[in-house]
């Protein structure tokens, strides 16, 4: 096979684990957009902020050392102890979980009945709240995040390939990783939601508020649930995006490129986001090969998505597979 | 007790329709003009031009630039940093290529260069809406930064691919370039301000106006009741382009000087500016002019306390900024969605009847 074409592949490859990454955040945007009808642009900033809350504990970083020590004129910054990874994360899902409780209580409840768009622009305002907090809190260098996933090429895909074709495919184990893990997690929430009791009633309530209201679904419970669900999504992609390239504000952007992913799977649906992420990935980087590489000067990255998305929106507004759009007056 | 409009009669259809129908708001707006233009320009230091005024005059037409679009006219944008690099970038290529056009014509044109690049991307806006459609200007944002990054031509191919704008002066007075006096960039910047308020203030209670509302408001009624969306929607882009543009161009050429766009016109100006109009007002040039005071005084204010006064470290005042806007923006979606433009307007009701409110 000739080499280009090879390296095609490869790119190609590596655009589809890429896109699993984006299909993770895009994930937690359809969960709560389904239950609450909120465009939760703090999606971004909250797998920040778990990924932050996860490394902070686990070196046990002592909350708001600087604001204290700016304030008092102490020089406190760590507890002296380390957590272990798996009780670190059980202890962020904790944080996540009270998070929900409190953006609920003090936010949504108030802004129920709200137009989406005034929705929207609350999840933005929450979304620079969260970012300051996470940056008091924790401090705003760049860390280094490892719970022990493993990292590095992976020499069998790159011993086969070159046995093969004569040229090794340069796969990266943490991304194998990342798309077993997606997988899981898609495969758990399915079961969770058409199985479980709380599932059934999530699902209630984003079919019909009233009716799920009337039959004695308390929607405050099932708010705060789907939001900490959401705030899991975001862990679990916090801790993928955090192993691979580090803990720093970049990690919130990627929320940025999860919505042209939702443009392109639809709002409402959890295959959607998947298989949007992967187009997204797999496109942004054939593009960037093909043609931003050698013609556009580069960095094609940047726009290639939300440019594919407008194009998209314009002859399918609702997606691939979103509900159609019926309006009345 | 002097707030009243009794005793104000008004005896021609224009003086009834009026912008300020009550005497004491017309005294107090020219009173304001006249300290503005005159006075002030007299006390105006370099710190405070710099920190506080010349940004806000800035931001204020951006403000009411992206208050048409989005307040008026309903239809959310996140695209506002890269059309002001539109701006930015056409007034530094008309300077550099047209060097006999004087700052004023260039500032103009720059903004009717935006204004069209602005309706090739309100295109979309007629398929989709809500924050489908602010998803599609986050594509204009991303993909004009990158062009003005990249595109060689657009920056004059400069070893640094930043833009520096050239010395311009109008009647002999710098208005450009670095051996600008504060006090000349402040009223230039006014001159645009005040011009931009008055053609804002009267398309938006005109016929045009009350198109955009009647599209904000519900667009498959509008259309019903004969407003033409096509031409609402995109008249509602270009106007609030035309604006940002301005600004941008302003921003450039009188404020900084010198560019870099990925750094100056990224995607937290987009969000600075919706800020703004969120916080001032959504649908109010008075909130405009609000917002942007108060989210340029903000951080100033913050740092006098935090880093002077206080001592802290500027990343935390940073960080600090962040929670307080944050925070403040929920406040107000939650209490009140009309903004600082609304509590004036309930001071204002409250005024009128003082001191007797029975």
């Amino acid at each position: 096979m000739p080499d280009q074409l090879l390296f095609g592949m490869e790119v190609a490859l590596n655009g589809l684990m890429a896109g699993v990454m984006y299909s993770l955040v895009a994930l937690g945007f359809v969960l709560i957009f389904k239950a609450s009808g909120i465009f939760n642009y703090a999606q971004g900033v909250m797998a920040l902020f778990a990924a932050m809350t996860l490394v902070g504990i686990q070196n046990g970083q002592v909350p708001f050392a600087h604001l204290i020590n700016a304030t008092f004129g102490t020089s406190i910054h760590h507890f002296g102890w380390q957590v272990p990874a798996l009780l670190a994360i059980l202890l962020t899902v904790v944080v996540m979980a009270a998070f929900a409780w409190a953006v609920n209580r003090f936010v949504f409840r108030h802004l129920v009945n709200q137009e989406p768009i005034i929705l929207f622009m609350a999840t933005i305002g929450l979304a620079y709240f969260l970012e300051g907090v996470a940056d008091l809190m924790w401090g705003a260098e760049i860390k280094k995040l490892d719970v022990g996933l493993p990292q590095g090429i992976n020499t069998l895909i790159d011993e086969t390939t070159f046995n093969a074709f004569g040229y090794g495919f340069f796969i990266d184990n943490l991304d194998i990783v990342a798309t077993i893990i997606a997988g899981l997690l898609v495969a758990g929430l399915v079961i969770f939601s058409q199985y479980t009791k709380q599932g059934r009633a999530l699902r209630a309530v984003a079919d019909d508020h009233q009716a799920a209201l009337s039959v004695g679904i308390s929607l405050n419970y099932i708010w705060v649930l789907v939001w900490s669900i959401a705030g899991f999504v975001a862990l679990v992609a916090g801790i993928m995006w955090g192993t691979k390239s580090g803990v720093q504000f970049s990690l919130s952007l990627i929320a940025l490129k999860a919505l042209p992913v939702l443009m392109l799977g639809g709002f409402t649906s959890i295959p959607g986001a998947i298989v949007g992420g992967l187009i997204i990935g797999v496109g942004e980087k054939l593009f960037e090969f093909l043609i931003g590489a050698p013609f556009l000067g580069g960095a094609t990255e940047n726009w290639f998505a939300y440019v594919l998305a407008l194009i998209f929106l314009v002859f399918r507004p609702q997606g691939l597979f979103g509900e159609k759009i019926i309006e009345r007056v | 007790m002097l707030y009243r409009e009794a005793g104000d009669f008004k005896t021609s259809y224009t003086a009834d329709s009026q912008t300020f129908p009550i005497k004491f708001d017309r005294t107090a707006y020219w009173l304001l003009l006249i300290a503005a233009a005159v006075v002030l320009p007299f006390l105006v230091n370099d710190y405070w031009a710099n920190a506080f005024l010349v940004p806000f005059l800035i931001y204020a037409i951006a403000a009411i630039g992206l208050n048409i679009l989005t307040g008026y006219c309903g239809q959310v944008s996140l695209g506002t940093g890269g059309f002001m690099a539109v701006g930015a970038y056409a007034s530094y290529k008309l300077m550099t290529a047209f060097p006999w056009l004087d700052m004023v014509t260039i500032t103009i044109l720059s903004g009717f260069i935006t204004a069209a690049v602005g309706v090739l991307f309100g295109l979309p806006s007629l398929r989709i809406k809500g924050f489908y459609l602010a998803v599609a200007t986050l594509a204009a944002q991303f993909f004009l930064v990158w062009m003005f990054n990249r595109v060689g031509w657009f920056y004059n191919y400069s070893a640094s691919g930043q833009i520096n704008a050239p010395e311009r002066a109008i009647f002999g007075i710098n208005v450009t370039g670095p051996n600008t006096e504060a006090w000349a960039q402040y009223l230039f910047c006014l001159l645009f301000v005040v011009a931009v308020a008055w053609v804002a203030r009267n398309l938006t209670r005109g016929a045009v106006g009350r198109q955009w509302m009647a599209i904000r408001d519900m667009d498959i009624a509008a259309e019903i009741i004969g407003v033409n969306p096509l031409r609402a929607k995109l008249s509602a882009f270009a106007v609030s382009s035309f604006f940002i543009g301005i600004s941008g161009a302003l921003f450039f050429t009188v404020y900084l000087g010198a560019v870099e766009v990925g750094e100056v016109y990224g995607i937290t100006k987009s969000f600075l500016v919706l800020f703004m109009i969120i916080i001032g007002g959504l649908g109010s040039i008075f909130g405009s002019f609000a917002g942007a005071a108060f989210l340029v005084m903000l951080p100033v204010l913050l740092k006098l306390i935090g880093v002077d006064v206080l001592g802290w470290p500027t990343d935390i005042v940073a960080h600090l900024n962040l929670v307080i806007v944050g925070a403040l923006i929920v406040f107000f979606l939650v209490k009140e969605p009309h903004g600082l433009a609304a509590f004036w307007g309930v001071t204002k009701e409250k005024l009128r009847i003082w001191p007797f409110p029975h």
